[in-house]
């Protein structure tokens, strides 16, 4: 493999990402949450978020693994704090769709995604970029009712 | 100078010659990117190929190609007496009492599940117990726990301690009256750590109990004698061992072999087929059903061959000496640590480890880029993980042709790593 090709992977906003993750904090009270993990290479990602109507308000996620699969986490956070639970959805389509075709997402108003694009053309990575986009889909899944822990009426109005 | 192989003094020894072994293994030569030779540190996953072993498959193919035991044609008789040829090395390799004891399958996990199914669904019974280690590779604990699950028996485990080595005062607690089978690695592939066979399988036998070794790990890089250890039951796999994928072995007990019933159903395990019933076929052929991979076969007896000649005393004191040498070179570099016991006498050539601030996904992925390949993960031995409570390591594993400048390479490419990732969490 050449050194570009290493470049096209640890890309400098990639290994930022990696260095000072955004968002990577815990949740007091979750609407909905999830557990993802890639055993084969150690990669493990919990991600939560608040929903206020059809509104993503907070996310945040916590984990270890590769620079990649935790990059991606605080990007992801990034991509969907403030979006509809819709467009969030759209940009977990949106990413897949990077990670199987090797073009830009093109997700508006967020360029530090493009910067994964490189990953495509690494097969054996892709599982650890797609981690937290997956796992942010399935806590969608869950509904935004928190199946785990049950909330009182009073501690989802204190979070709303 | 040649020395006399104590077992077979047809063999004659070649010295231990570095430069000449590497000569031997074209893909030695190969560069992963122009100018960036590989360093191939991922033997104990599977190791390169002779050119004496590539070139025998093609002469099977091209010279002898036919099915064998079934016609009486020039070609099926070359076949099956070249088949048959390297079941016998195969058995003169681990001192197997008889040549028809050697059962071929496609691996290690293979020959693992044949004897859970063929010998222990027949003779283990509810409350039975099989001791089992924390360090087994996922294929020598889960079809122990599909047998526990169909048939109630109990899997123990023997405990690992800290330094990757297995707790024996567990051990001696665990194995007792209920203990109806061992089935126990002899080397782990995720820490290397090479496990006292003359201490465990005496305690086994002392309760009666048969025992299983998986020698994938330990017959490739250390002398095997199935008499000498005492043992019923040894599964390796010829590809780890310069052989071909595809090709595993069963050894067994010709008594316990005789006593168990087929695994597959099919041809060339019959002895007679009506209507009704089958009468089953002799040993090994009882559990060679269909056509077998015999070039594959053919070839790892080359395999075999070529070890022989070097003598397996020799491939581990060059392994010995080589692991020796990484397991001081590696602490020297900044950030690294390695599991496992640090003394080179009390383990094979793996040694697995961590660096500071990277995970080892991203350690393998740069030494990639310096043409070291290493393998990084959970080694399907995650038991290990857990008790070393990382979620996976990075593993460098060496064979018979590795060099300390190689050694020297992976070295100097972590402190690479390092500066890559410098300023990482
Ligand atoms: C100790 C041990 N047991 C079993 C196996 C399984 O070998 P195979 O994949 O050839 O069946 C391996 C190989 O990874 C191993 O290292």
């Amino acid at each position: 493999m050449s050194d570009g090709l290493m470049e096209d992977l640890y890309r400098e906003i990639i290994l930022d990402h990696y260095r000072q993750p955004r968002n990577r904090h815990a949740i007091e009270s979750p609407s909905c949450s999830a557990d993802g993990s890639n055993p084969l290479c150690g990669d493990q990602v919990t991600v939560s978020v608040v929903v206020d109507g059809d509104r993503i308000t907070e996310v945040g996620f916590s984990g270890q693994g590769c620079s990649i699969s935790q990059a991606s986490a605080s990007m992801m956070t990034e991509y969907v704090r403030g979006r509809t639970v819709a467009e969030a959805r759209a940009g977990v389509d949106a990413f897949q769709q990077m990670m199987t075709t090797g073009t830009v997402a093109g997700l508006e108003g967020f360029d530090d995604i493009d910067a994964l694009v490189g990953v495509a053309k690494f097969p054996a990575r892709v599982k650890c970029a797609s981690l937290a986009w997956k796992t942010l889909e399935q806590a969608l899944n869950e509904g935004v009712v928190p199946v785990t822990t049950p909330v009182t009426t009073d501690e989802r109005n204190s979070n709303g | 100078m040649t020395i006399a192989n104590p077992r077979d003094t047809g063999v004659q020894r070649l010295p231990f010659d570095l430069a000449r072994i590497r000569r031997d293994f074209p893909i030695l030569k190969r560069e992963i990117a122009p100018g960036v030779p590989l360093v191939y540190l991922d033997n104990a996953a599977t190791s390169q190929k002779p050119v004496q072993v590539i070139a025998e498959l093609t002469r099977f193919y091209r010279d002898h190609n036919a099915n064998i035991h079934r016609g009486v044609h020039t070609l099926s008789v070359e076949s099956t007496e070249l088949y048959e040829a390297a079941r016998a090395k195969v058995a003169r390799f681990i001192n197997a009492p008889k040549t028809e004891e050697i059962i071929f399958t496609r691996n290690t996990t293979e020959s693992l599940n044949l004897v859970a199914h063929a010998w222990a669904r027949k003779f283990l019974h509810e409350g039975d117990e099989v001791v089992i280690s924390e360090i087994e590779h996922h294929s020598n604990i889960v079809p122990w726990q599909m047998l526990r699950d169909a048939r109630g028996i109990v899997l123990r485990y023997i405990p690992m301690l800290p330094d990757g080595t297995l707790d024996l005062d567990a051990a001696r607690k665990i194995i007792g009256p209920r203990t109806k089978l061992l089935s126990i690695t002899a080397m782990s592939n995720a820490l290397g750590t090479i496990v006292p066979l003359e201490v465990l399988v005496p305690l086994a036998k002392a309760q009666g109990a048969v025992v299983m070794v998986d020698g994938a790990q330990s017959v490739p890089h250390l002398p095997v004698d199935v008499q000498a250890l005492d043992i019923d039951f040894l599964a390796f796999s010829a590809h780890k061992m310069l052989g071909p994928t595809g090709i595993g072995i069963l050894w067994g007990k010709m008594a316990l072999l005789d006593a168990m019933d087929p695994f597959l159903g099919g041809g060339d395990m019959i002895l007679t087929v009506s209507m009704e019933r089958s009468t089953w076929a002799d040993v090994p052929a009882k559990f060679e059903a269909g056509t077998p991979n015999v070039a594959d076969a053919i070839a790892f007896g080359t395999a075999i061959d070529y070890l022989d000649a070097l003598g397996m005393d020799a491939v581990r004191e060059h392994e010995r000496d080589i692991t020796d040498y990484a397991l001081r070179r590696l602490a020297d570099v900044p950030g690294v640590s390695i599991f496992g016991p640090m003394d080179a006498d009390l383990r094979g050539g793996v040694i697995s480890f961590e660096l500071e601030g990277v995970h080892p996904h991203d350690i393998g992925q740069v030494l990639d880029t310096h043409g070291v390949a290493i393998r990084t993960g959970h080694h399907c031995a995650q038991p290990v993980m857990l008790a070393l409570n990382v979620p996976a390591t990075a593993r460098a594993s060496f064979y018979l042709y590795n060099t300390t400048d190689e050694v020297d390479k992976l070295a100097t490419s972590l402190e690479e790593v390092t500066r890559f990732f410098g300023g990482a969490r």
